[in-house]
């Protein structure tokens, strides 16, 4: 019964996106204000089917209905309740509904915020988003239903996949979804602007703290997909060129210039076509991330359950939407092309000029190097795989300059600089980067490498650079410092902070692998390493080799690590579970190999040096890009209509 | 309207037609100038130890699959629960030419993922795979009593390919003296 609502709440739901997309458009082409009301509170019913929709399903996962075919065959009974809710997500069906649930929160919030907004700006923007939801209504309705029953139903579910019982999984897809679906807002905001014509500053101030709130899930997600693939796949990795967290990354790089390029388009009323564009592009590169997913022409760790028929339908929708855009865009983007003036490479629109200039190569290497497998297949080449060593290659020459101009970042004014300005300011913080990075890797382990020393040199550059002006500031008696700048200022210093855990880690990690007895001592990285031996652990839903080790160093023991071999009961899969013993300045690693003669195992240790620098930087921009959506800027409008709305209330009362 | 706006629109399109096209391809397998050819010799050294060596004599007197892989190689970690199977269901010895790798990261993928291979001829400059006619890794090769290169699959193996090509092909050849 709860399926069939949940199924009927889906239904519910594509009408009211129907209505959100037909009647706004309709009344902006007849200028019908009653018309454009209709768009906030369709998005407000269709955010309540989705979410009774959600529900519907959390609970036939919650209650194990294995009637119905996605639960039984990504659920368990032994599966604890977290995961079993968790699960929703867990695959193809589920992640749909999950995407467009989040689809329908923002929908939600525009509507909330459209106060503030023209009508007719609101209303479009609501109208864009809708058509997006139809689109995915329909396919999720005619290809991929997750009420879906079966019958007989089996007595016992086929259980999650084991790779994805972690806490990771919890958080991760939605937060990604959310950074994913949040560029659908800057999206709609750029369709309304080549249908109204208009990109002023009021537009782009509009436009940002979305497109920032969206940066800021995008970022957290993805950099807790990087941070579960260390923990869970046991590799010692944090990165993988996978195709998939290809797909997670091109709309990061893309979304990353968006919001650069947002400032100038609002500061100095150039780059709209661009910006516009941009907008554009990092949706459709979400886009293109769902079909690479959930259409199976590319083969990844991540892939879906994949079917030919889904391919088509997303491929369709995706020429429709981004195809459609690009045409309107070609069509109205002439009118933005306001008298242009040159812009001074040494202004900060030159440097956020060339900031999207790298991002967005960047971002065009990734998606070549993630396409070529389907390329040279297309040309006959045969298939194949494209791995890290194309895109270490690729990537690194084109980011660390990025990196190099963002410690100019706050020094830099708008229009024109003299150069004599920058180098004043700028000749402590470059000494003081090249020491402390040539230092560094010297001093925290003991080790030098030229190329580690480039990238802590970078990576210091950057966050003395950020620093520089928060200092000045602060001396120059305006201790508040302005949220926007506070917020630049910690996403900066993030990106400094991420250089050199990449730097350091790749540089001087290091990975023994070794055959170890129980009672084996091995050296490694200065630590001693004994292998106590195992032992048979039963979980839940799986049963587990657990090894135990203990860690000293100079003879004290630091740590105990206890890595294990789990064999899920319902698939016989086996994970890797890995034992780590966390730290500011290094990881230690344990995972367990393969199981040899008598009680041996075959062991890999890790010494990890920095690499909780790599995900410290990226929340801390993360936090960066939350502080500046504080701004007063974006608070203002709100202050201005507060007072209205209890004059309002007032009055009505006294009526 | 501009050239250069519509310089977007023509790059979807043509995106679209490529993806298009990648959707219409099932994972068939392309004609290979080898088959039925005796396996290209070869004498490289194992991944477990540069002393051992394996030649293509060694294919010889069994039926063999043979796997070109590298821990680098995404769409080798996709096929490679297949491979263990084919292995298991056949009883096939499996020979793995590992391809353009290094050896640490190789026993590493072998030590994570389980190692599926009777052994592991180890290519790290490619060359025998150059001579094998690899343009793409995975490719997989069926090779019979007398070293011949029977059948050939580039890319990925799929399920489906597994079950009606690759098992029924062995399992002939297993019966063939």
């Amino acid at each position: 019964m709860i399926p069939e609502l949940g199924n009927f709440a889906l239904i519910l739901a594509l009408c009211l996106a129907l209505v959100q997309t037909a009647v706004p458009l309709y009344g902006m082409a007849r200028s019908r204000a009653d018309c454009l009301a209709v768009a906030a509170p369709a998005a407000v019913g269709q955010f309540v089917m989705l979410g009774i929709a959600f529900a519907a399903l959390a609970f036939a996962f919650y209650g194990n209905d294995f009637s119905v075919a996605y639960v039984a065959a990504n659920s368990n009974t032994h599966l604890p309740w977290f995961y079993r809710i968790a699960a929703v997500w867990g695959a193809h069906e589920g992640s749909l509904l999950l995407w467009m649930l989040l689809l329908s929160c923002w929908s939600l919030a525009v509507a909330a915020a459209s106060r503030s907004l023209p009508r007719d700006v609101a209303s479009c923007v609501l109208a864009v988003m809708g058509s997006v939801s139809v689109g995915f209504l329909i396919f999720t309705l005619f290809t991929s239903n997750p009420f879906a029953r079966q019958f007989p139903a089996p007595a016992e579910g086929r259980d999650l996949n084991p790779l994805l019982q972690d806490p990771g999984l919890v958080i991760h897809p939605p937060m990604l979804y959310m950074g994913y679906v949040g560029f659908c807002v800057a999206f709609a905001f750029a369709i309304t602007a080549l249908i109204t014509g208009r990109v002023d500053s009021a537009w782009t101030r509009w436009t940002r703290p979305w497109t920032t709130a969206a940066w800021v899930f995008l970022t957290v997600g993805v950099t807790l997909g990087s941070w579960w693939a260390y923990n869970e796949l046991g590799w010692g990795g944090w990165w993988f060129w996978d195709p998939v967290e290809n797909a997670s990354f091109m709309p990061w790089l893309v979304g990353t210039a968006l919001i650069h390029s947002l400032a100038v388009t609002e500061k100095r009323g150039i780059f709209k076509s661009w910006t516009v564009l941009l907008a554009i592009t990092a949706f459709a590169l979400s886009l293109l991330g769902t079909f690479l997913v959930r259409s199976g022409v590319l083969i990844s760790v991540h892939a879906f359950a994949t079917d030919p028929a889904r391919g088509v339908y997303i491929l369709a929708f995706f020429a429709v939407v981004i195809g459609g855009s690009l045409l309107l865009y070609a069509i109205r983007a002439p009118r933005f092309e306001a008298g242009t003036e040159p812009v001074a490479i040494l202004s900060r629109e030159g440097l956020l000029l060339l900031n999207n200039i790298f991002l967005v190569v960047a971002a065009a290497a990734v998606l070549l190097g993630t396409l070529y497998p389907i390329l040279a297949d297309a040309l006959g080449l045969g298939r194949i795989s494209v791995g890290p060593p194309y895109f270490n290659k690729v990537f690194i020459p084109l980011t660390a300059p990025l990196v190099a101009l963002v410690g100019g970042a706050a020094v830099i004014a708008w229009k024109r600089t003299r150069w004599q300005a920058v180098q004043s300011r700028l000749w402590l913080p470059l000494l003081l980067a090249i020491g402390l990075g040539v230092l560094l890797p010297w001093l925290a382990l003991g080790e030098s490498g030229v190329v580690a020393a480039a990238g802590c040199v970078l990576g210091i550059w950057a966050i003395l650079g950020a620093l520089e002006d928060v200092v000045r500031r602060v001396r120059g008696r305006r201790v508040m410092l302005p949220r926007n700048v506070l917020g630049m200022t910690l996403a900066h210093v993030g990106v400094g902070v991420f250089v050199i855990g990449v730097s350091l880690v790749t540089g001087f990690g290091g990975e023994r692998d070794v055959r170890m007895a129980p009672g084996d001592r091995v050296s490694f990285a200065g630590y001693d390493f004994v292998f106590k031996g195992t032992r048979h652990v039963e979980g839940p839903n799986f049963t587990a080799e657990t090894g135990d080790f203990l860690v000293f160093d100079d003879g004290d023991q630091i740590a105990e690590l206890e890595p294990a071999k789990r064999r899920y009961n319902a698939s016989g899969q086996v994970m890797t579970e890995s034992g780590i013993d966390v730290g500011v300045f290094r990881d230690l690693y344990v995972s367990l190999g393969e199981s040899l003669s008598g009680q041996a195992w075959s062991v890999r240790i890790y010494h990890r040096p920095f690499i909780r620098w790599i995900w410290a930087g990226a929340f801390l921009s993360a936090i960066g890009g939350l502080v500046a959506l504080t701004d007063k800027r974006y608070r203002r409008r709100e202050k201005l209509r507060a007072p209205s709305r209890e004059h309002m209330s007032s009055a009505s009362v006294q009526a | 309207m501009r050239w250069r706006l519509v310089v977007p629109v023509v790059v979807v399109l043509a995106l679209i037609v490529l993806l298009g096209y990648s959707l219409t391809r099932s994972p068939d397998v392309l004609p290979s100038a080898l088959i039925g050819k005796a396996a290209p010799a070869f004498d490289l050294p194992t991944i477990a130890s540069q002393r051992d060596r394996i030649t293509n004599k060694d294919l010889e007197g069994n039926v063999t699959l043979v796997n070109v892989w590298a821990s680098w190689c995404v769409a080798c970690r996709a096929e490679h629960a297949l491979i263990t199977e084919i292995s298991q269901r056949t009883g096939v010895p499996v020979v793995g030419l590992n391809y353009k790798d290094t050896r640490e990261a190789a026993l590493r993928w072998l030590g994570r993922y389980g190692n599926p291979f009777a052994v592991v001829a180890f290519d790290g400059s490619g060359q025998v795979g150059i001579d094998w006619g690899v343009a793409a890794v995975p490719e997989t090769f069926v090779v019979d009593r007398s070293g011949t290169i029977r059948y050939k699959v580039v890319g990925a193996i799929t399920r489906e390919e597994m079950n009606d090509t690759l098992i029924p092909k062995l399992k002939k050849l297993q019966q063939e003296s």
